[in-house]
């Protein structure tokens, strides 16, 4: 595969929530408002895009019987930095991530990629991969949370957006959707309509 | 095959190296967090005062409406050399009473009035919770409260954050009509309006909202003599 298609595959055909199904617990939970969700994902992109580098450069001086632990290090220590730097710079979305941040080390997309294709590539397509995934993985959790926050909160990026009127005339945001059950709808309704455009996707 | 030998060394050098890069990213980013504590801080004492800020313009507000910060002990009287802002509650809450370092704050609002904010630190159902109390210039009645938690229930303890749960305390007193300390208590199952001494509890948060009781007569306690003194 070309590294564009490396690049772009995660978005459709081979995104990590919608077809993977990885990295749901993080989906439901970080996606009630836009702001997290963009810093959750761009955290992810930074984390699988640098851990799938680290592990492909290394991988033919890794043994094989403690692989899974030197990639888990390499996660790990990414995963603190980041969070470091979250801490330092961006503290209330630090905050509302809360212990998120640190559950990246266990998102299944990361420890995924670096098995099915750190281990095996060159660095620089391990790399795009990781852009990638990341970002399809963002591309998902930024749906769910427009959809959420609009909803539920009536507001885009913390800006109110429904106007007065229609409040006045009677419309209340849905509190249900700021609920975690309705991020797993949302994603459910989602993974429904990408599947029902590509066919490919239906398993017989 | 790689050997024993070769592994052992692998994973060692690469602990090391793993824990000097953490060590470094740590010690360079120290001061910008802590300063972020220190932002959160005091938009949590504005806020018991009803003023709010964001996290560029707490330094200045702070500045400007807090003049005034002593220490004090449990006798009523002042501590010199301790700052008020640098007081951590979880520290003193370990130490015996009559050690301990009480800090409080007066700010002063645009009308001219004055108010006294005190910490206040004690144990939810999960973790810590904390918060600050500030008191009208009678230092019985209370102006506005702010409280946080580490790790409450969230929908159950986790609402004592919120504006709902908080604002139920404003105008409510901390001294019987003979000027005994009573505290506040949190009544599970609602309380009247009229009721002075007491705040509706948090439904399903039974345990968060006796931690949080407890906490409020357990510090505000400690300030008994020092009110007594100042009030006229």
């Amino acid at each position: 595969m070309s590294n564009f298609k490396l690049l772009k595959a995660p978005f459709n055909m081979e995104n990590p929530i919608t077809v993977q199904v990885l990295g749901i617990c993080s989906a439901l939970a970080v996606t009630v408002q836009i702001k997290p969700a963009i810093v959750m994902a761009l955290s992810v992109t930074v984390v699988t895009a640098f851990s799938n580098l680290i592990i492909s450069a290394l991988r033919n001086t890794i043994p094989g019987r403690i692989r899974i632990i030197v990639q888990l290090v390499v996660i790990a220590a990414l995963v603190i930095i980041v969070d470091q730097l979250l801490k330092a710079y961006v503290y209330d979305v630090s905050k509302k991530l809360s212990v998120f941040v640190g559950l990246i080390i266990t998102n299944c997309i990361l420890m995924g990629r670096l098995e099915a294709f750190a281990m095996a590539n060159k660095p620089w397509p391990s790399f795009v991969d990781g852009i990638g995934n990341g970002l399809g993985y963002g591309l998902i959790l930024v749906i769910v949370a427009f959809i959420r926050e609009l909803l539920g909160s009536g507001s885009f990026f913390g800006h109110r957006i429904i106007p007065q009127w229609l409040y006045d005339a009677g419309y209340m945001d849905n509190g249900l959707m700021i609920l975690p059950p309705m991020a797993l709808i949302t994603i459910g309704t989602i993974i429904w309509l990408q599947r029902s455009k590509n066919r490919d996707l239906i398993e017989k | 095959m790689f050997s024993n030998r070769y592994i052992f060394i692998y994973s060692s050098s690469m602990v090391v190296l793993v824990a000097i890069a953490l060590t470094i990213v740590a010690v360079l980013l120290k001061p910008k967090q802590q300063y972020n504590q220190r932002v959160e801080k005091m938009q949590n004492i504005l806020i018991s005062v009803h003023i709010e800020s964001t996290a560029k313009n707490a330094e200045d507000l702070f500045k400007k409406y807090i003049g005034e910060s002593l220490v004090v002990d449990d006798m009523g009287n002042v501590k010199d050399g301790v700052k008020a802002f640098d007081v951590e509650m979880q520290v003193e809450n370990k130490k015996k009473p009559e050690e301990r370092n009480l800090p409080v704050f007066v700010c002063t609002n645009d009308n001219g009035q004055k108010f006294y904010i005190v910490p206040v630190r004690g144990k939810g159902l999960w973790g810590p919770i904390w918060g600050y109390v500030s008191f009208r210039e009678d230092l019985n009645t209370i102006e506005g409260t702010q409280f946080g938690h580490k790790g409450e229930t969230p929908g159950l303890g986790a609402e004592i954050n919120t504006p709902k749960f908080q604002d139920q305390f404003v105008s409510k007193k901390i001294l019987k009509e003979d000027g005994d300390f009573v505290s506040i208590s949190v009544v599970k199952g609602g309380t009247p309006d009229s009721d002075e001494h007491g705040v509706d509890a948090i439904s399903g948060g039974t345990i968060t909202s006796k931690g949080l009781e407890a906490m409020l007569r357990d510090c505000l306690k400690e300030y008994t003599a020092y009110f007594k003194k100042i009030r006229k």
